[in-house]
């Protein structure tokens, strides 16, 4: 969206004083001059309607619970006693059980933890949900006849349940990362960060990595929130849309963890999800997040692109 | 991840089509013969992918400020032409102008004009209805935010859901919910108003006072272009039909001329029946019957010649110079009953009996009205 702006606006800027001429003769005037405005209007819309549901609020609250769920696995299992060593042992793969081990000692690696717990699933499944209900949602209501009849648009539309869906992912992100702080401030000591490199930072600088944890698992689920979309435009059922989306993502994430089929595996959007991780480093590896904001982008591009070549040219039945 | 969305796409719909039409259709686009005509589509054709022929060659004219009845059974087309006409469906053959512009190249500048309700209501349930008006509102590029919930406001008031506004659109009534979709079309001032099937699920007060409405907004200017498959509802309402069936456009004119001028029956009451019944077959009645001392027959419908052109006048009669007035109209009559006099019949009374337009539809067609195309 933010991208979407500057050229929007850079348009716009030579009109500026002819606006209220144009503001006096609507009919005349056409959807020109305030196509900015308008977009910004059925964002606020579609805001309103996405986080004002009973079903956004539901997912919301189970991705917060997540981090508790954790937070209080672990206080349970380390107030029993031994095994601040035993749990250290178990870190050789993945990121995961790399962060659990270090909660104990510093209650903001819940946050680390956490998003590591979520991103292979819940949280791209609530993304799944989202991004596969934005447009086949709207057919299998029948609202979407509407939107087009206001006229809304289709590309204008499909910009802004993308948008819309972009801000859903960075909230959902931030849910779990500020569930999981508040959660691991309650329960474990807080402090200075020891870094995977071995390197020891202030607390401030642990939080602002964690912030840039945060937007780096934001920005991951970008493709998904593409794919998504573009199912979406496929259907008139909701229900398909999320079903097919979320079974898309099961299986990526199954293909990627099957070793006779690592060559395509750095295709798969999933594939550098957990790169985050290097953010954690002194100096930090950018190599893989690189990667991995760059397969974003491909997949965001090219089933964007899909979505908008199905949605401005199918026949609104439903 | 925007930067490849909003490049090409977004110039493309908008700006792009904009831009194209504005300098020469727009200004040169018969600025005389614009107000005759709110829609008009030429040789308009949907085949679906299955290969199902649903709308065939549709040549429909509605001239502005009519109350335009779209007639015909369910299945018959009708849907499927006015999702044309509002954009929902491309064509794969003919043209659509609404408004004077091209459909669905113009479809932005043209359809903030048009209000829509389109086969029932859709309203997002987990919103209020009064939210659902300003959501709508909302998706108009051209509705100013500053007014929106003034106006919102105004249409709840005209369709009298004032009371229940504030209640989730899911715990509406059907008819709540059609009056919110009409609600909605009456967000603006709209110079045509389509309404497809819009007293669908009310009971007989709330039919009265929609078509109250309708006529109202009629009388407000407005062209209402109105789809059911109620016959006397378009009898009441319309000024304008026509009729569609299997797909195809089979009459349209006035509503007066459909009922007068298709089936007009006459009907003579004399003791010399035989003789009574030669004379009028002589001027061209058909279907005589003998009841007793009555002798009815049908009228000769003065379309014959012209099918469905119809009788309304535009620029496509330089088109089709055929269908002008055909030159054997219906036989007047007055004449008819001075024939009899002067064939020595004693006539007892002597009226025409005006069908109603179901029984136009059933001789149009040959079937009953609610057989399904």
């Amino acid at each position: 969206m933010s991208q979407a702006d500057p050229p929007t606006t850079a348009v716009r800027a030579p009109d500026g004083p002819e606006a209220p001429a144009g503001a006096k003769a609507p009919a005349g005037a056409g959807p020109v001059p305030g196509a900015l405005r308008a977009c910004v209007a059925l964002f606020r819309s579609e805001l309103r309607l996405t986080f004002g549901r009973w079903r956004t609020a539901a997912l919301l609250a189970v991705l917060a619970a997540v981090p508790v769920l954790v937070g209080v696995a672990v206080k349970v299992q380390n107030g029993g006693g031994s095994s601040g060593g035993g749990g250290g042992a178990h870190g050789g793969e993945g990121g995961g059980p790399v962060f659990l081990s270090q909660v104990t000692g510093n209650g903001l690696f819940l946050v680390f933890a956490s998003l590591a717990a979520t991103l292979p699933f819940f949280l791209p499944m609530t993304v799944g949900v989202v991004a596969g209900d934005s447009i086949a949602g709207e057919a299998s209501a029948g609202t979407l006849r509407y939107l087009l009849v206001a006229p809304a648009g289709r590309t204008r539309l499909l910009l802004v349940k993308y948008a819309a869906t972009l801000v859903f992912c960075l909230a959902a992100t931030l849910v779990v990362a500020l569930s999981a702080l508040v959660t691991g401030a309650l329960l474990f000591p807080l402090g200075e960060v020891t870094l995977l490199s071995g390197t020891t930072v202030p607390f401030s600088e642990g939080l602002l990595r964690a912030l840039a944890v945060a937007a780096a698992v934001a920005l991951s689920l970008v493709g998904l929130a593409a794919l998504g979309l573009f199912v979406s435009t496929l259907t008139s059922s909701g229900i398909a849309a999320m079903a097919a989306t979320v079974g898309l993502l099961i299986t990526v994430q199954i293909v990627d963890t099957i070793p006779q089929l690592h060559a395509v595996q750095p295709y798969l959007f999933p594939h550098y999800w957990l790169s985050f991780a290097d953010l954690l480093r002194d100096p930090v590896y950018w190599d893989q997040a690189a990667k991995n904001l760059g397969l974003q982008a491909l997949y965001a591009a090219v089933f964007g692109s899909a979505a908008w070549a199905r949605f401005t040219t199918r026949d609104i039945t439903a | 991840m925007g930067a490849e969305v909003d490049a090409g796409p977004y110039a493309d719909a908008d700006g792009g089509a904009t831009a194209e039409a504005e300098p020469g259709a727009e200004p040169a686009a018969e600025p005389g013969a614009e107000p005759a005509a709110v829609v008009r589509t030429r040789g308009l054709t949907k085949r679906f992918r299955g290969g199902q022929l649903a709308v065939d060659g549709l040549d429909l004219t509605v001239p502005r400020g009519s109350v335009f009845g779209f007639l015909g059974p369910n299945g018959s087309g009708k849907s499927t032409t006015i999702r044309m006409l509002l954009g929902l469906i491309e064509p794969t053959g003919g043209s659509a102008r609404l408004l004077g512009e091209p459909i669905p190249a113009a479809s932005a500048r043209v359809l903030p004009r048009v209000g829509a309700l389109i086969e029932g209501p859709a309203l997002y349930g987990s919103l209020s209805g009064r939210a659902n008006l300003l959501r709508y509102d909302a998706a108009d590029p051209t509705a100013d935010a500053r007014t929106r919930s003034r106006r919102a406001g105004a249409a709840l008031e005209r369709v009298g859901l004032s009371a229940a506004a504030d209640k989730k659109a899911r715990a509406y009534s059907l008819g709540m919910k059609q009056r919110l979709g009409l609600a909605a079309a009456l967000l603006q001032p709209r110079e045509l108003l389509v309404l497809d099937e819009p007293t669908n699920g009310l009971d007989p007060q709330g039919m009265r006072e929609i078509r109250a409405l309708v006529r109202e907004l009629a009388a407000d200017g407005s062209t209402v272009f109105l789809s059911s498959h109620l016959l006397d509802e378009i009898e009441q309402v319309c000024t304008h039909t026509a009729v569609m069936h299997r797909g195809r456009l089979i009459r349209q004119g006035t509503v007066a001329e459909l009922v007068a001028g298709a089936r007009g029956r006459l009907a003579v009451r004399t003791p010399d029946t035989a003789a009574a019944a030669g004379v009028l077959k002589e001027h061209g009645l058909t279907g005589l019957t003998v009841q007793g001392d009555e002798v009815t027959g049908e009228l000769p419908a003065p379309w014959r010649q012209s099918a469905a052109s119809g009788p309304v006048p535009g620029p496509e009669s330089a088109v089709r110079p055929e269908g002008v007035h055909g030159p054997d109209p219906a036989p007047d009559p007055a004449d008819l009953n001075a024939a009899l006099v002067r064939a020595g019949v004693r006539v007892r009374s002597f009226g025409t009996q005006h069908a109603s337009l179901e029984d136009v539809f059933v001789s149009l067609t040959g079937e009953g009205f609610d057989v399904a195309g």
